[in-house]
């Protein structure tokens, strides 16, 4: 866990935003303890873990649906945070505003660190939908958060 | 069609703390009380600061498994830990809080008997035979390797004592500091010679 931890609190932050990411990763570790004897030895931790935390997440945004009132549009967010590196406000406004797909993709990727094939097993279609779908999401990213900002520098 | 190179595109999420110690913190703290309720705490730990420097304390849930000190190398021990009990391993203060207190009144020096719940799973036969027997060395008493050779009932086995005093999963708490040469000098000690020192001359005074 001291491991693994830190991976996968910004992966279920990039997910589910900063509240939300708490109780996913919470979950994640509790159900990854439960399952330990289960795990194969040349298992690989990380995809396994990801793979918790993408059910714990859409566990997570099921609940908030059901309790959700409908809004005509999202509600700017302001930082939740008052640390100047704060990313809970723009960037996770971004991501935010990714399809669910693209935001899993792109954080699986991207955060998490794993290849496309096992990003597909875990979210289901094909590789190369994965691979799209991080594509698409990391275009839209950059031209919602990335301009906004020094960061994901420019492309010629 | 422009492309952003992977590298490019990871750095879109530096805004991400890849430390954020105070909430990892929090959350494992949170972790280690829902394990323990759900009973998937098999080891807890925690360190302590003592005269004789950090020591690391691990229980299970039968009681104290492990005391390491810090040049045995905690992160080694945890590892070891992990490898021989259980990997569902936190740090998690609570279960050793009756340890960590009476270690504190031990150094203290007003406590010199532990009573605690002891899991002595990681030693084996001879040596847990040994280990057995050193609580009944008194405290501020000593004996030497020959003297628990024969109370362990192998008084042929000296050097094996020698053996399971070095490889003691409880030091301090199990007391192997109290086996001395036979002839005056402190012998080795799992925590250096300096700390047997300081732990014969804590129970002398």
């Amino acid at each position: 866990m001291d491991e693994y931890g830190p991976m996968v609190l910004r992966v279920c932050r990039a997910v589910l935003g900063p509240v939300d990411a708490e109780d996913a990763w919470s979950e994640t570790f509790l159900a990854a303890m439960q399952a330990y004897p289960d795990l194969p030895v040349d298992a690989n931790v990380e995809a396994w873990l990801v793979t918790i935390a993408h059910r714990k997440a859409i566990d997570i945004t099921r609940a908030q649906a059901r309790r959700a009132v409908p809004v005509e549009e999202v509600p700017e967010r302001p930082s939740t945070s008052r640390r100047p590196e704060a990313w809970d406000g723009d960037l996770w406004h971004a991501l935010a505003e990714l399809p669910d797909k693209q935001r899993a993709a792109v954080a699986y990727h991207y955060v998490a660190g794993l290849p496309y094939k096992e990003i597909a097993e875990i979210t289901g279609g094909s590789t190369d939908a994965a691979r799209r779908a991080a594509a698409d999401g990391i275009k839209s990213l950059r031209a919602t958060y990335a301009h906004t900002t020094s960061v994901g520098g420019t492309t010629p | 069609m422009m492309t952003m190179s992977d590298d490019q595109a990871r750095h879109l999420f530096d805004a991400l703390p890849v430390h954020d110690e105070d909430t990892t913190r929090r959350l494992r703290e949170r972790l280690a009380v829902a394990a323990a309720r759900n009973g998937l705490l098999d080891v807890a730990y925690r360190t302590i600061d003592t005269p004789v420097g950090t020591l690391l304390l691990a229980a299970t849930e039968q009681g104290l498994v492990r005391v390491a000190y810090d040049r045995e190398d905690h992160d080694a021990v945890l590892a070891k830990l992990a490898e021989a009990v259980s990997s569902r391993i936190l740090l998690a203060p609570a279960r050793l809080d009756p340890a960590a207190h009476q270690l504190d009144e031990y150094f203290a020096r007003t406590r010199r008997v532990f009573d605690l719940p002891l899991d002595f799973r990681l030693s084996r036969g001879f040596r847990r035979a040994v280990l057995a027997h050193l609580p009944e060395i008194g405290y501020g008493r000593t004996e030497s390797y020959a003297q628990v050779a024969a109370a362990a009932g192998s008084p042929k086995a000296v050097r094996a004592v020698g053996t399971a005093c070095a490889t003691n999963p409880l030091p301090v708490v199990v007391p192997c500091h109290r086996v001395v040469r036979s002839d005056g000098g402190f012998g080795g000690y799992v925590g250096g010679e300096d700390a047997k020192r300081t732990l014969l001359s804590l129970e002398a005074s």
